[in-house]
């Protein structure tokens, strides 16, 4: 079952009185459970495909359809909501909101989705555990290395058990050290079913993936989905 | 629902105690608008309130007509004339109560300052001739005894009813009634005692509280006469006033101008000089309110403009806020808050804001009158809706003040604000 599928996507932007094109004929079908990757040059598009498949940005052209839906059409509002319950989203720079405690930025998007308090924090905390930060519960993102921020990013992404984990180059500000920590529980959570796509430069991270998406100035050059799955 | 609530606003008070300093300076403005309201407020109460009080005392249905000393046109006569006749007379009375049906009753009377001595004590007081009928055109009731009778008044007795304040002074160890007090070498008997009361009929409205004892109108004409002799610096002067006073009470409230004016040109049409003077307390208290509706107008003004400019300011501070936070605005929103929850977020944080300024002024605001009412003995009134206008007013300015900081923030791309450093 597809669970992303992106139907001659374009996606062009406005530069006083050119479009610039970052994505165009994007054609591309992710299954349920696959873990692939999105590598390119920097500036082929890679960052604006995994927006649009995030709900944080709309195509200018195409259909996006997330599990069932066409996600492409609908309103700031159902967006989201989408990206509250179906997407959990793993940044480069962690994007922790500093003023909180580990457990709390873990709770964010359960106190968006209207989680008991007390269920989500429970969640949270197991989240923390699972991701090997269950010591640092009450610390600030200030008070954590780079590796255990991303970890909390990653609870962080698992609070409200998405369909879809995007990571846009979740090691990029990483020593190899803790990048291999972070690979490692992006494995664990393959192992479990979830789908997951990753944009990176590094081909060792995306040796780990089962297929990978090459693109090129907005397009997608290589699409090795299917070979990839057969060995 | 309950639980977003709860936490939005705890954020919002961490956020707000995160920087301290900055959000004490930013709600100075809300904490003076809102102390500067409720203090001024009070003030201008206590002060209208103790103004129509004073008036109201003296009677809103009653027209009080005074004799007045008129300003002496030629200066050689004055010299000369050893004896100056002003004033209202007894016919100036019969003739108000004859033709003016309006009115209801008319008292006339004379005062005159004497010395009271009891058992060696001397005090200095005010003698009032009156009529019987005195109490009901009075705001002070009887407290002991009773008042002047018809037949004392008919046979010039020498009785009389004493201030409160009076009795107090002269009677430290007796009680008054049926004492004998000498007034200006003649004896009067102590029938009654009038309640104590801030300002009286006969209109004394400034200075210490008078000591009055009222003796009938009368026994104050065969005792006293007509003509009065003073000492000033030296010289002789002698007056003759038939009545100091003549208070005519009006039926129904509705006809107390109208009556006022027939009065006025009943008076002018036999005094040659304006040697009395017409006071309505109706007119007083429209005037006071009036006075009271300007006062609360400017200081309306005053506390608008600087809630205003508090409110400003608060918008400045969150505007500011809005842009540092930009970068939680998108991991917000990329975590799926709507539109609706980042409006939320920083109107509650402006509203707390602009609140707890409302809070601290609203202390300060009832401790200020109270200060003044303690320190400077000044009447202050503070009302309860005085106090939740200002700090009702407080929110409602966090809430207006806050909308555009809110907005800004909630239409922000989300992607954007992910970038922003
Ligand atoms: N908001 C925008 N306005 C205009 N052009 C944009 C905008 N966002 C992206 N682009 C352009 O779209 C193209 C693709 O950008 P994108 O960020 O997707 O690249 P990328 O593959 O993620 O690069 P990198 O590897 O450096 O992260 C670039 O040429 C970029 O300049
Ligand atoms: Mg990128």
């Amino acid at each position: 079952m597809a669970i992303v599928q992106a139907i001659d996507l374009e996606k062009r932007y406005q530069m006083g009185s050119e479009w610039v094109v970052a994505l165009s004929e994007v054609n591309v079908s992710v299954e349920k459970g696959e873990y692939v990757a999105i590598m390119g040059p920097s500036g082929s598009g890679k960052s604006t495909f995994l927006n649009l498949l995030g709900c944080l940005d709309k195509p200018t052209k195409g259909q996006y359809i997330l599990g069932e839906d066409d996600v492409s059409t609908l309103s700031d509002n159902d967006l989201s909501e989408i990206r509250c319950k179906r997407i959990g989203f793993i940044f480069q720079s962690f994007n922790l909101i500093s003023e909180l405690s580990v457990i709390e930025n873990i709770e964010v998007p359960m106190f968006y989705d209207g989680t008991h308090e007390k269920e989500s924090e429970e969640r949270a905390a197991e989240l923390a555990r699972r991701v090997g930060l269950g010591h640092r519960l009450n610390h600030h993102p200030n008070e954590l290395s780079g590796g255990e921020r991303q970890r909390v990013a990653i609870a962080r992404a698992l609070a409200n058990d998405p369909l879809l984990i995007l990571a846009d180059e979740p090691t990029g500000n990483l020593d190899s050290r803790s990048g291999s920590e972070i690979l490692a529980i992006l494995d664990s959570l393959h192992q479990e079913e979830k789908t997951i796509i990753i944009v990176t430069h590094d081909e060792n991270v995306a040796k780990r993936t089962e297929s990978i998406i090459r693109f090129s100035d907005g397009k997608v050059v290589a699409d090795g989905t299917r070979s990839s799955k057969v060995n | 629902m309950a639980a977003f609530g709860k936490r939005i606003f705890i954020l919002g008070l961490i956020n707000i105690w995160r920087h301290r300093l900055r959000s004490t300076l930013t709600i100075l403005g809300i904490v003076f608008g809102v102390c500067s309201v409720i203090a001024m407020l009070a003030i201008g109460e206590g002060a209208s309130y103790e103004a129509q009080e004073q008036i109201r005392k003296l009677g809103s249905q009653n027209i009080i007509i005074k004799s007045v000393k008129p300003p002496s046109k030629e200066t050689v006569n004055v010299e000369t004339s050893f004896l100056r006749e002003y004033g209202l007379t007894y016919k100036d009375a019969e003739r108000i109560r004859d033709t003016i049906p309006a009115v209801e009753v008319i008292v006339p009377s004379r005062n005159i300052r004497a010395n009271v001595v009891y058992r060696g004590k001397m005090l200095d007081a005010n003698a009032i001739g009156v009529v019987p009928w005195y109490p009901e055109i009075s705001s002070q009731k009887v407290s002991a005894g009773r008042f002047i009778n018809a037949s004392e008044m008919e046979d010039h007795k020498n009785v009389c009813v004493i201030s409160d304040d009076l009795a107090k002074r002269l009677f430290t160890h007796q009680a008054p009634l049926g004492e004998v007090i000498q007034v200006k070498g003649d004896y009067y008997k102590v029938i009654g005692i009038l309640q104590k009361s801030g300002a009286t009929a006969t209109s004394q409205t400034e200075g210490p509280a008078p000591l009055n004892l009222y003796i009938p109108l009368t026994a104050a004409k065969s005792r006293f006469g007509d003509v009065i002799m003073t000492r000033s610096s030296g010289t002789f002067s002698a007056e003759k006033v038939e009545l100091h006073e003549i208070i005519a009470k009006v039926k129904e409230l509705g006809q107390v101008m109208m009556t006022s004016e027939v009065i006025r040109d009943t008076l002018k049409r036999f005094h040659k000089e304006m040697d009395y003077e017409v006071i309505v307390p109706l007119e007083l208290l429209r005037q006071a309110e009036r006075t009271k509706r300007i006062f609360n107008i400017v200081l309306g003004s005053i506390a608008a403009i600087s809630l205003l400019v508090g409110g400003i300011g608060i918008m400045n501070i969150m505007l500011a806020s809005v842009t540092e936070r930009t970068r939680e605005i998108g991991i917000r929103r990329a975590l799926g808050a709507k539109r609706r929850d980042i409006i939320i977020q920083f109107l509650t944080e402006t509203v707390l804001l602009s609140g707890s300024g409302g809070v601290i002024g609203l202390a300060i605001g009832v401790l200020i009158p109270y200060l003044i009412t303690r320190f400077a003995e000044m009447e202050t009134i503070i009302r309860a809706w005085s106090l939740m206008g200002a700090f009702g007013i407080s929110l409602l300015i966090g809430i207006v003040f806050g909308m555009y900081p809110a907005y800004r923030a909630a239409i922000m791309d989300p992607i954007t604000a992910l970038r922003h450093e």
